[in-house]
């Protein structure tokens, strides 16, 4: 009887009974109570709402203020990147990565190059293998910066959002200084990068590694003993580790629920191997434990990145091969060799051999990887991305049973999904 | 638009069977299904499986192999191909920290491919996904919704017969009936 009330839908609004009744006929391990005198109701949250971090739709059941189950959906943000991918040779792929997960881009290029780099099998010089780690650390922490201001502001910490938001304005001014864009870097490129990393960026990054210190040390005191972000995230949306596997969690989201899994340890790329760094673990499963974990991680990346600067030697930035890697702009107007391989390389593409290749890196919100197909011409025949925001937001809709409606924000704030990425 | 036609010619068979070390024993897999084709994917082991055997494989892979965790399945149009679907499922072992990817072929006829769901439920959205993008059906899928386009859009994208530039008309404008009286 509940359920034909519930089914009632507005004329024009016809597609979504599809959603609704697989909502309805979910299976839940929340007991509802018996005498369900309006007690029930399906509320809508999303896509345009402030908390749900970009265009996530998440539908409710509630039965007073307790969450029966949920569903989501997602497709908002959906671009046909995999679809794109496939009509457009590697390098023009390149700034579309950008758009995946928009708060750390560069993170996206280096996963997207080095796949490619490893179904034509090249290797990259160590320079060039030090600015990869040095970039992606810092995706990391401009990433994790965000996602522990978005979680305090979802439960109504504000200033905390505010000074990471400070935090990685220095970020994007390094960015800029590296890179030549803020946002949208698409600095590296199939066998290297766009251009090398200069005395004066090394100097900016080292200066905003010792006042991320202290800043690090502000917002702790801001909230590991504020009472009120402590009680609203703990306990909350809890995913015991055998779940997590089970669905697919990768990253920080794995790591709160006790899984030692980084891809930096387990499958070593770049110099990751020769660098001294902790892989952060808790094993409370919680939303406060995922906070935790990323908040830990940040001091991590730090060690990770003077760690680089230390190693960084004078060399080169470039795969020795003309075949694969773009030659200089330079080159190009001075020497009739580089004119031909650049007109090769743009018109046509890099030819991989044919064959599958599957590579992933340790995102900042997990594996994040690329499985290509190649049919021996210059565009992919498949591109497939693994996502993963996508896989974990797919564990919401688990951890949001018999949780409080109250706690759907910091739930969905703990887990840091990006939707450019979820929905590709 | 996208000639796939002329990319379909020069075509072969893109992996070539290889033994690799590992440190699954593969002679156990191949004593139960004698039918397993091991494939070598740059580096990485693979089984290409007959369609009927999925369940069972996987159950093992998950069971006695340990292949608990889920990390990603993609479907791929191998155009002009005799199978024209394939599904590929990325596993991976978390304690012996070894990959393995489990891969499935289709007929376009006959896009039937049985739901591991019940197995991994991290399979839930990847098989939604496949379906969205390929039309592949999964069998006893719980939820068999498309995952990323409306409900009412009647096309595979993803296929390589799909245009880059999609097909007018394929999703309508959400424009009411007082919309149309006004814009006339």
């Amino acid at each position: 009887m509940i359920q034909e009330e519930l089914i009632k839908i507005e004329k024009g609004t016809e597609p979504k009974q599809k959603i609704i009744e697989a909502l309805l006929s979910k299976d839940t391990s929340v007991t509802i109570s018996e005498d369900s005198l309006d007690h029930e109701m399906i509320l809508n949250m999303g896509p345009q709402h402030p908390a749900t971090h970009g265009v996530l739709r998440v539908l409710l059941r509630l039965d007073g203020e307790m969450i029966v189950n949920a569903e989501c959906e997602l497709g908002y943000l959906h671009r046909g990147y995999e679809k794109l991918a496939e009509n457009m040779t590697f390098h023009e792929y390149i700034p579309h990565t950008d758009r995946l997960d928009y708060i750390s881009p560069i993170a996206n290029n280096v996963a997207y190059c080095m796949s490619v780099e490893k179904l034509m099998h090249v290797e990259i010089p160590r320079r060039a293998q030090l600015i990869r780690v040095i970039c992606c650390e810092l995706a990391r922490i401009s990433s994790h910066l965000m996602a522990a201001g978005a979680m305090g502001m979802d439960v109504g910490a504000l200033t905390v959002f505010v000074w990471t938001m400070r935090e990685r304005e220095k970020l994007y001014d390094i960015f800029d200084i590296l890179t030549g864009a803020r946002f949208t870097v698409s600095y590296m490129r199939i066998g290297g990068m766009a251009q090398d990393i200069t005395p004066e960026c090394i100097t900016m990054i080292k200066t905003f590694l010792d006042g991320l210190a202290e800043a690090t040390k502000e917002i702790a005191a801001m909230l590991h003993k504020n009472r009120i972000f402590i009680e609203r995230c703990e306990g909350i949306g809890i995913m015991p580790p055998e779940e997590a596997i089970d669905v697919g969690w990768t990253g920080p989201c794995l790591r709160a629920s006790g899984i030692p899994y980084d891809l930096r340890r387990d499958q070593p790329y770049l110099v990751y191997p020769e660098l001294d760094f902790k892989v952060i673990t808790r094993t409370e499963c919680d939303a406060l434990a995922r906070y935790f974990v990323r908040f830990d991680e940040v001091a991590e990346s730090v060690k990770i990145i003077r760690q680089c600067l230390d190693k960084l030697q004078p060399g080169p930035i470039f795969a020795d091969d003309a075949k694969i890697v773009l030659p200089r702009k330079e080159e190009v107007y001075s020497s009739m060799e580089e004119l031909i391989n650049d007109f090769v390389l743009v018109n046509f593409g890099q030819a991989p051999p044919r064959g599958e290749s599957y590579f992933a890196i340790e995102g900042s919100k997990g594996e994040l990887g690329w499985y290509l197909i190649s049919d021996g011409t210059g565009q992919p025949w498949r591109s497939k991305i693994r996502s993963p925001s996508f896989v974990n937001l797919q564990g919401l809709s688990r951890i949001l049973e018999g949780a409080m409606i109250s706690d759907v924000v910091a739930i969905i704030g703990s887990l840091d999904p990006i939707m450019g990425e979820a929905d590709k | 638009m996208f000639n796939y036609k002329k990319k379909c010619q020069e075509w072969e068979e893109f992996t070539e069977i290889y033994c690799l070390e590992s440190m699954i024993n593969f002679d156990t897999i191949h004593g139960e299904f004698p039918s397993i084709t091991i494939l070598d994917i740059n580096g990485t082991s693979c089984l290409l499986i007959i369609r009927d055997e999925l369940p069972l494989i996987a159950r093992t892979l998950k069971e006695k192999f340990g292949f608990t965790h889920f990390i990603d399945a993609l479907g791929v149009d191998r155009n002009e191909h005799k199978m024209r679907f394939e599904f590929i499922y990325n596993l991976r072992n978390p304690e012996t920290k070894e990959r393995i990817f489990l891969k499935v072929r289709c007929d376009e006829r006959d896009p039937h491919i049985p739901s591991v769901v019940s197995i991994w439920s991290g399979a839930n959205w990847h098989e939604r996904e496949a379906f969205d993008m390929y039309g592949i059906i999964f069998d006893g899928h719980p939820d068999p919704r498309r995952m990323y386009l409306p409900d009412e859009f009647q096309y595979y994208p993803l296929r390589k017969d799909f245009p880059l530039m999609g097909i007018e008309g394929s999703i309508p404008l959400p424009i009411s009936e007082d919309m149309k009286v006004r814009m006339n």
